[in-house]
């Protein structure tokens, strides 16, 4: 259904051009559930704001992101709009800000509907307070004319996800939706997800940066690092198989249950390189305790490290190795 | 109803009338309102009554002290002033609403199609702006009238222009703003086109924003009046105006120090007003921006 390949993202910036996603591609069936794992500013928020075309104007995006066999690259905002909120829904991070302050929650997520399906308004407000209570608002009927500041942060989550779902897209993007809840409501939100996606059979493309949310969550995953997919297989087989350096050091600074008391927990040295000067060869090297001299010059291509599994790593058969050890 | 409805009720209700008991606490709300209200209520009497005709000469009783019969005297040509002021009162609300108006409609849609568009329509607008703030307004009023002729008309679309680029440069800030909010890419992404969020998403919060700035350029719009009347490009006689009763009183500073006073005073009230309200409704509308100053 979706079919992105070679797609990148280039960004011009004051210090010159920057790569904010180099060469991503993947597939997407109804019904798939794909997590975008990395740290802040590799590169998984832009890959979702590019598959809606939402890109900043200083944003140059080549590839190729066929949508049904459509092809999306180089089309104009008005196609595109026609497809936002229509075929494929986006929820934010921040349900705090993603709701405006002066319409009600009903306009609100009545919009997508009136827009795309032509709705008149009591159509379009049937529909909707149907559609809260399929999100756990209570009382929809009684609040659907509430303003978001009557409403706490999981609700509004609630709210936005309403509002993705209006018009029963194929693609539900959820761009770090639990983030900003309190720790008591990201599993609630996550099930409610969870539970759509399966009732409607809608692709689900994940991200965040918390691998518990995203083991439970999704079957398939890609660790992004510097812009480019690093690591790319079956949830389980990237937990079970962590094979590039860098998703070992993200699990490894992994806090976890049950592992003995004064346990320390490990740290990637070096920071995240700036997306202007990446190095040339892999992005992860200057932070790699694996780094041979080829790795600052030849960039990495996947090898497949199993079945669905592969890694891009120029030393993956010395690190894999270091396992059996 | 269940409990969450009467809770969302509640706090529904107990928003409205917050706001309004901030205004009523508001001294310089309050204040401001009334002498705006006093200045909209001089210039509705003056539609129906006036104590005498404003236009009619009565030479022997020219330059009268304020009396029972002439509440605040009368002025050289022996017109009652009382009479005079409330009809410049109108006067003055006219110049204000449609040289404000033309200022807040035109100003507005530019600002908004600049943050829309961006690229090169913003920085053509924003660079018309820049050129028109160039010129000081009552130079450019000046010169307009030089040109086109003296007159209230000629005046009213001088000081209008001259309110286009504050709008727009207003506008344009605060809709780049909200552009950048979550709940506008929120709205992007549900396919929503740059003209419904501009109308949708954009103006209503920007709303706040303008009718402070509508208060605050009427007062200034009001000033610009008096000053070009004052300068005999204004308000063209027999028609009263503030400024114009300013610069006859001038010649006669001594004889009738009085027949400055009034028209003085009412101009320096209905600013000082406007002023005050904007001022208000600033913090009132904006609670953050009240606590923090």
């Amino acid at each position: 259904m979706l079919e992105v390949s070679d797609l990148s993202v280039q960004l011009q910036t004051q210090r010159g051009p920057a790569f904010a996603i180099r060469n991503v591609s993947f597939k997407l069936q109804s019904g798939d559930t794909l997590g975008l794992v990395g740290e802040s500013g590799c590169g998984k928020s832009i890959t979702a704001m590019a598959l809606m075309g939402l890109l900043p104007e200083n944003a140059k995006m080549t590839g190729s992101v066929r949508f049904d066999g459509q092809e999306l690259v180089g089309k104009s905002d008005a196609v595109l709009r026609r497809l936002r909120g229509n075929r494929i829904g986006m929820i934010f991070q921040e349900p705090m800000t993603a709701l405006n302050p002066v319409h009600t929650i009903g306009h609100q997520v009545a919009e997508p509907m009136r827009l795309h399906r032509g709705l008149d308004a009591d159509q379009a407000r049937r529909q909707t307070i149907v559609l809260l209570e399929r999100v756990g608002i209570a009382n929809a009927a009684g609040r659907v004319d509430a303003y978001p500041h009557q409403f706490s942060g999981g609700q509004r989550q609630r709210i936005t996800i309403a509002m993705a779902l209006a018009c029963e897209p194929d693609i539900l993007i959820a761009d770090e939706p639990t983030t900003a809840l309190d720790v008591t409501i990201q599993g609630q939100i996550l099930d409610l997800i969870h539970d759509l996606v399966l009732e409607r059979s809608m692709a689900l493309i994940l991200i965040s940066h918390d691998l518990g949310v995203i083991a439970q969550n999704v079957t398939r995953m890609m660790v992004m690092y510097g812009g480019s997919v690093i690591e790319n297989g079956t949830t389980q087989r990237v937990f079970g198989h962590k094979a590039h350096p860098y998703t070992r050091g993200l699990f490894g600074a992994r806090p976890r249950l049950g592992a003995p008391a004064g346990t320390r927990l490990t740290t990637i040295d070096g920071t995240v390189p700036e997306l202007v000067d990446l190095p040339l060869g892999c992005a992860f090297s200057d932070r790699c305790t694996w780094v041979q001299d080829s790795c600052r010059t030849t960039r990495p291509q996947p090898v497949v490290v199993d079945v669905g599994h592969t890694a891009s790593c120029l030393r993956l058969d010395a690190v894999m190795a270091g396992d059996t050890e | 109803m269940n409990a969450p409805s009467s809770s969302a009720a509640a706090v529904g209700a107990a928003s409205t009338p917050s706001l309004l008991r901030r205004a009523l606490g508001h001294r310089s709300f309050v204040l401001g309102g009334a002498l705006t209200a006093l200045l909209l209520f001089a210039a509705l009497l003056s539609l129906f009554w006036t104590p005498w005709s404003p236009y009619e000469m009565n030479l022997p009783a020219k330059l009268q002290a304020p009396s029972v019969a002439h509440w605040l005297g009368t002025d050289a040509f022996g017109r009652d002033v009382a009479s005079l002021l409330l009809v410049g009162a109108r006067n003055s609300i006219l110049v204000g609403v449609i040289a404000v108006g033309i200022g807040l409609f035109a100003g507005t849609a530019l600002g908004l199609l600049a943050a829309a568009k961006r690229g090169w329509v913003e920085e053509l607008i924003m660079r018309l702006s820049d050129f028109t703030f160039a010129f000081p307004a009552i130079l450019s009023a000046i010169m307009m009238t030089a040109v086109f002729g003296a007159g209230i008309v000629n005046s009213i679309i001088a000081i209008g222009i001259f309110n286009v680029p504050t709008f727009a440069r207003i506008t344009r800030a605060s809709a780049n703003a909200l552009w950048s909010r979550e709940f506008v890419l929120a709205a992007r992404a549900c396919g929503k086109g740059p003209w419904s969020i501009t109308f949708d998403h954009v103006l209503p919060n920007i709303l706040s924003v303008l009718t402070v700035q509508v208060t605050i350029r009427f007062a200034i719009a009001i000033l610009a009046e008096a000053a070009l009347s004052y300068l005999g490009l204004g308000t063209q006689p027999p028609q009263p105006s503030w400024g114009r009763m300013l610069a006859e009183a001038q010649s006669l500073l001594f004889q009738a120090p009085l027949l400055a006073v009034f028209p003085g005073v009412a101009i320096a009230l209905a600013v000082l007003g406007l002023n005050l309200l904007g001022d208000g409704l600033r913090d009132i509308m904006d609670p953050r921006l009240a606590r923090k100053r």
